[in-house]
């Protein structure tokens, strides 16, 4: 893993974004681009990302990006990385950058017809758990129990495991990362940028206004989000799942601490019963349960 | 028919100065810092430099606090601007 200290200087985010302060995206995508490059072309559908580029004719993103349609991401970027085929600029990498909203549930028929088709590029999700750009609305990756303007006594069904059904698609490459555990994720970039074919990559971004948090602890959060067990970083290599950096340490060594100290910063879940705690609580048992056994598994054939 | 595409080209200050959104100043205390970096890394708006110790460029720091947080050694502090 390469030390923060050696991450390159060179600054693709450039200072006097539209984002608001203490913002998930612009920690995630500056060391993204550190990792990926000059030679990488941004795919962004409507979202936050197309907002915090700031406003025409200027924009805060120092390498070529395509705004596209909300659905359009994983099509365009197929069509992107077709072009650059043709024009024999193979070294350059197309990389869509999506909330969870155009991932999870508005671009999930181009993104699973893509995958499927084996195109040649990145697709990142930023999850920052619901719509934020239009103030705040559930998707398919708000947790339960959450609030949002559309789930305002709490969002009653338990989030989808978008991971596991990319993970359905065969493809060569799927991570999940956190802003928090930033050299964990500079090194999930810059493996998925040597590897040919559909690679996903889906990493955890609280959102202050959305989670209802002060600005001053986005990657704190994104920490105790780990710590809990709450969001697990894995890494699938043709298949074959591992956990990773602090994850891999709460499968043996460490234990995970309690979902309280996650739940109990984010006013979005202010309201939550002793009832959705446990909810909650189950939900993260079995996700474990579910790592620990294809860890042993592995234990057993080695 | 013809269309046009917008096009933007990278600027610095694409939303103006944004140090003017700012209600709170990180102070960064060189006698404390042990030079890890982190705050530079994880700063969401690129705006800490890496010179012989971190420095912040006030033009564009939004005061978002995350670099305080992050200290491990508590180098930095959040102080109210004088407006
Ligand atoms: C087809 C279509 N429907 C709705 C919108 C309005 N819209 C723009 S951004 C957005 C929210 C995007 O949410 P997400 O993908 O989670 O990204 P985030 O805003 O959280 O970064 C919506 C609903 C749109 N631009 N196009
Ligand atoms: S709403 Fe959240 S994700 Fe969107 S720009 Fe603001 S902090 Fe970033
Ligand atoms: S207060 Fe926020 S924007 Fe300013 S230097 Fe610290 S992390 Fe960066
Ligand atoms: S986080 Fe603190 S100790 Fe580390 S470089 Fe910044 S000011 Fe120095």
């Amino acid at each position: 893993m390469v030390a923060i200290k050696k991450f390159p200087e060179e600054e693709y985010i450039l200072k006097g974004t539209a984002a608001c302060p203490g913002c998930p995206i612009t920690i995630a995508l500056r060391t993204a681009l550190k990792a990926l490059g000059k030679k990488t072309i941004l795919i962004v559908p409507a979202s936050c990302s197309a907002v915090v580029q700031s406003l025409v004719p200027k924009t805060s993103f120092g390498v070529p990006t395509l705004n596209i349609a909300f659905a359009a991401s994983a099509s365009a970027a197929s069509g992107v990385a077709a072009a650059l085929k043709m024009l024999g600029k193979e070294d350059v990498t197309p990389v869509v950058w999506a909330g969870d909203g155009g991932t999870y549930d508005i671009g999930i028929q181009a993104l699973s017809g893509a995958f499927e088709r084996g195109e040649n590029f990145i697709y990142v999700c930023y999850n920052n758990q619901m719509y934020s750009n239009t103030g705040i609305q559930r998707s398919g990756a708000t947790p339960y129990g959450a609030w949002t303007t559309t789930t305002w006594t709490g969002k009653k069904e338990i989030q989808k495991e978008l991971g596991e059904i990319v993970m359905a698609h065969h493809i060569p490459y799927i991570a999940t990362a956190s802003i928090a555990y930033i050299d964990d994720l500079y090194d999930k970039m810059k493996k998925a940028k040597e590897i040919n074919g559909p690679r996903y990559i889906e990493i955890l971004a609280p959102c202050p206004p959305g989670w209802r948090f002060d600005m001053s602890k986005t990657v704190e959060i994104a920490r105790l989000a780990v710590q809990t067990g709450a969001w697990v970083l894995y890494e699938a290599i043709n298949g074959e799942v591992k956990l990773t950096s602090y994850s891999k340490m709460l499968l043996k060594r460490k234990e995970r601490r309690p979902i309280e100290d996650y739940l109990k910063l984010q006013g979005r879940f202010r309201n939550l019963t002793e009832e959705d705690i446990n909810k909650i609580k189950k939900n993260i048992d079995e996700k474990w349960k579910r790592y620990m056994e294809i860890y042993k598994e592995k234990e057993e054939k080695q | 028919m013809s269309m046009k595409t917008a096009i933007s080209y990278p600027t610095e200050g694409g939303m103006g100065e944004t140090g003017s959104w700012r209600v709170f100043k990180p102070v960064i205390d060189e006698s404390k810092c042990i030079k890890c970096w982190l705050c530079w890394i994880y700063c969401p708006e690129g705006v800490i430099v890496k010179k012989e110790y971190p420095e912040v460029d006030y033009e564009y720091c939004k005061g978002c606090g995350v670099c305080a947080n992050e200290c491990p050694v508590k180098a930095i502090k959040m102080e109210r601007e004088k407006k």
